[in-house]
C-alpha cells in the first residue's frame, strides 16, 4: 500500500504532461494563486493561533491587547487548559470519546450504503449518489434541530426504545462516582431513564447525523475502485461471500475507511453545534468550550491553547495516515 | 444378491427427502438474507432523510408556542408570508451574495489547482495534496478562531463582516473544489485528447473543444457544492461576521427563542432548489437518449 503508487494520480499525470509537451512552471503558475489563499487564509491563521497560545492579555480586560514574547512564553494558558478542561472537568476526553463512538457508527451506518451504491444499484447508481448528498442542501442547523423533534420524551423512537427497555440499558452504561473526575464522561449514563434528549446519546447521535456523508463518500470512492473480478475470483475458488468480503473487498475499501475516519472523526471532535443544540445545557464539548472563551470571556490565550491542543490530535492522526499511506488518496 | 439398476434407483429415490418447493417463510428467509445490505442502506436514507422530511413537514406547521417541535396544525401561512420578515429576507440575501462571491472565487482557484495536480507532474505534490486536505479534516471551530485571530492581530476587528466572512468561505471551499474537479479530470480518458492532437488540433483547441467540456461537469458539481457550503456555514461564520447576520446566524439567534417556520421553508426551498438544479439535467440526458 505504501510503496505502490495510487491509481490515477502520479504516474499517468507524467505520461499526459509529458504528451502534451507542457513548461515546467505551467503547473507552479495554476497552483500559486489557490495555494497562496490557503497560505494566507489557512496556514498563517494557524500560525497566528499558536502564537496567541503563547500570549498574555484579555480582549475583554485592560486594553483589551496580547502581548507575545519569545523570552516569556505563556506555557501557563496550556496549564490552565489543561487544568480546567482535562482534569477539573473531562471536556477534551469526551470531545475525543463522542467522535470516536460517532465515527464507529458512521462507519457502521455508512459502509452498507457506500456498498450498495457501489455494486448492487445498478441504473440507480446516480440517483442514490445524488440522495447521499442531498440533505446537505438544506440548512444543518435545521436539520439538527429536527432531531429536537424526532427525539422529543413523546415521539415514536422514544417511546418504542423505553417500551422495549432500550433506554434502561443505555441509562445503566456510566462511569461509576466513585471514579475520579478526570473520567467522568456519562456521569448520568448514555441517555436519561425516560429521555433521550438533551443526554450523550441525542449529541452523538447528531454527530453521527451531521458527519455522515463525510464518511459515506470517500468509502464510496474506494468501494467503486475495486476490481470486481477480483471478488467474483475469490468466490469461484470456494470462498462463502462472507469470506470474500472479509479477505478481499473490506481490506481494498481500507484506504476509504480511513480517509472517511479523518474526515469525520477530526470535525466530529470539535464540533460545537450538536451539544448546543441537543445536549443538556452543562454537557459542552471541546468546540463550545473554544466559542465561549472566545465570545463570551475574551480570554483567547486560553481558547487558542485548547485550538492547539485539538490541533495537535489532528496532526498525529494525519501524519500517522500519510507514513503509511501518502498523500494522493487524500484528496 | 444382485439388483437392477432400476430397483437401485427407486431405492435411491425413496431415501431421499420428499421434494417440495421451499415454503413462503424459507424463500423470504432467503430473500432477506440476500438483500441485507439493501436493508441497511435502505435504513442508512431513512436516517439521513428524516431530519430533511421533519424540516419540510414543519414549515406547514402553526406552532403553539414559541418553539416549532411538536406538531400542531397545518397551514400555508408561513409559506405566503416568508418575505415579509425583513430580519430572514435580509439573512438571506446577505447569504446569497457572500455564496455567490465565494462560489465564482473558489472554483476558479480550485479548477486551476485540479488540472495542476491532475495534469502535471512536480516537485512538492506530497505537501501540496497535505495543505488542501488539511481544511477539510480541520474542525471549524479552529479554523474559525485562527482567522479571528489573525484578523484582531491585523486590528480589523471593527470591519468584521462581509469581507472576512467571505474571505473565510473561499478559504474552506477551494479544498472542496479541487477534490470534485480532480475527480473528474482523473475519469477523462486521455485518448481523447490525444486523437484531437492527432487531428492537428493545437494544445489551446485542443483544451477548449476537448479537456474543457469533458471537465465542466464536475466544475458545475464543485459550484454547486461550494454555494451549498458557503450559504449553509455557521462555525466559521460565527467567528468572523462580526455584526453581520447569515442565515444560519439567524437560526442560531432565533433558537433560544423559538425558530419560526418562515426559515423552515427557507430550508425547504434550498432543498427543492438543489434538487431541481441536480436532477433537470439527469432527466433531460435520458430523455434525450430515448
Amino acid at each position: 500500500m505504501s510503496a505502490a503508487p495510487a491509481p490515477g494520480a502520479a504516474a499517468p499525470a507524467d505520461d499526459v504532461a509529458r504528451s502534451v509537451g507542457t513548461k515546467a512552471w505551467t503547473p507552479y503558475a495554476l497552483l500559486s494563486p489557490g495555494m497562496l489563499w490557503l497560505a494566507i487564509f489557512f496556514l498563517i491563521p494557524t500560525v497566528m493561533l499558536a502564537r496567541m497560545s503563547l500570549s498574555s492579555g484579555s480582549a475583554f480586560a485592560g486594553d483589551g491587547t496580547f502581548t507575545f514574547s519569545v523570552k516569556s512564553l505563556q506555557w501557563g494558558n496550556y496549564g490552565d487548559a489543561i487544568s480546567k478542561y482535562v482534569i477539573d472537568s473531562p471536556i477534551f476526553q469526551k470531545s475525543l470519546i463522542y467522535a470516536l463512538i460517532a465515527t464507529v457508527l458512521c462507519l457502521a451506518i455508512a459502509y452498507p450504503l457506500a456498498y450498495t451504491i457501489a455494486f448492487k444499484a445498478g441504473r440507480w447508481r446516480n440517483l442514490l449518489l445524488v440522495l447521499v448528498i442531498a440533505p446537505f442542501f438544506t440548512s444543518f442547523l435545521l436539520r439538527t434541530t429536527a432531531w429536537s423533534t424526532i427525539l422529543s420524551d413523546s415521539s415514536v423512537v422514544v417511546q418504542f426504545m423505553e417500551s422495549t427497555g432500550m433506554l434502561n440499558v443505555l441509562h445503566a452504561i456510566n462511569t461509576p462516582d466513585s471514579w475520579p473526575t478526570w473520567t467522568q464522561i456519562f456521569p448520568d449514563g448514555l441517555t436519561g431513564e425516560n429521555r433521550v434528549l438533551q443526554t450523550p446519546l441525542a449529541v452523538i447521535l447528531g454527530i453521527t447525523y451531521n458527519f455522515l456523508p463525510f464518511m459515506t463518500l470517500p468509502l464510496f470512492a474506494s468501494l467503486e475502485r475495486i476490481d470486481i473480478r477480483l471478488i467474483e475470483a475469490a468466490t469461484d475458488l470456494y470462498s462463502s461471500a462472507f469470506t470474500a468480503f472479509r479477505k478481499v473487498t473490506f481490506p481494498l475499501s481500507l484506504p476509504g475507511v480511513v480517509a472517511g475516519t479523518l474526515l469525520t472523526f477530526i470535525p466530529a471532535a470539535g464540533d460545537p453545534v450538536n451539544a448546543a443544540l441537543l445536549g443538556a445545557a452543562n454537557d459542552s464539548l471541546m468546540g463550545n468550550a473554544i466559542d465561549a472563551q472566545f465570545k463570551a470571556t475574551g480570554n483567547y490565550p486560553l481558547a487558542a491553547s485548547l485550538s492547539v491542543m485539538l490541533m495537535v490530535v489532528i496532526v498525529t492522526m494525519v501524519a500517522l495516515y500519510v507514513r503509511r499511506a501518502g498523500t494522493e488518496e487524500l484528496v | 444378491m444382485t439388483i437392477t439398476i432400476e430397483e437401485r434407483r427407486e431405492q435411491a429415490l425413496a431415501a431421499l427427502p420428499p421434494h417440495r418447493e421451499p415454503g413462503f417463510w424459507a424463500r423470504t428467509n432467503r430473500w432477506i438474507r440476500t438483500h441485507l445490505v439493501q436493508f441497511f442502506a435502505a435504513f442508512a436514507l431513512l436516517f439521513m432523510f428524516l431530519p430533511v422530511m421533519i424540516v419540510v413537514l414543519f414549515s406547514f406547521n402553526v406552532p403553539a408556542g414559541r418553539f416549532n417541535y411538536n406538531w400542531n396544525q397545518f397551514s400555508t401561512i408561513a409559506w405566503t408570508n416568508v418575505w415579509s420578515d425583513d430580519q430572514i429576507t435580509s439573512a438571506v440575501k446577505l447569504s446569497i451574495e457572500i455564496a455567490l462571491v465565494a462560489t465564482t472565487v473558489s472554483v476558479v482557484l480550485g479548477t486551476l489547482i485540479a488540472f495542476a495536480i491532475g495534469r502535471h507532474n512536480f516537485r512538492g505534490r506530497g505537501g501540496i495534496n497535505l495543505l488542501i486536505f488539511m481544511p477539510m479534516a480541520t474542525p471549524e471551530v479552529v479554523m474559525g478562531s485562527s482567522l479571528l485571530t489573525l484578523f484582531v492581530t491585523a486590528q480589523l476587528e471593527g470591519s468584521l463582516g462581509f469581507g472576512t466572512i467571505t474571505v473565510a468561505h473561499i478559504m474552506f471551499c477551494i479544498s472542496f473544489v479541487v477534490v470534485t474537479v480532480k475527480a473528474r479530470i482523473a475519469g477523462l480518458d486521455s485518448r481523447l485528447e490525444q486523437a484531437a492532437m492527432d487531428l492537428y488540433a493545437d494544445e489551446r483547441t485542443t483544451f477548449m473543444k476537448i479537456t474543457f467540456p469533458l471537465v465542466l461537469p464536475g466544475i458545475v458539481a464543485a459550484a454547486l457544492l461550494a454555494f451549498s457550503l458557503s450559504f449553509d456555514d455557521f462555525v466559521i461564520t460565527n467567528f468572523t461576521s462580526g455584526q453581520a447576520v447569515t442565515f444560519p446566524m439567524f437560526v442560531w439567534g432565533a433558537n433560544t427563542r423559538g425558530i419560526p417556520p418562515e426559515a423552515n421553508v427557507v430550508g425547504a426551498l434550498m432543498f427543492i432548489i438543489a434538487l431541481v438544479v441536480v436532477l433537470v439535467p439527469e432527466v433531460v440526458k435520458r430523455v434525450r437518449k430515448n
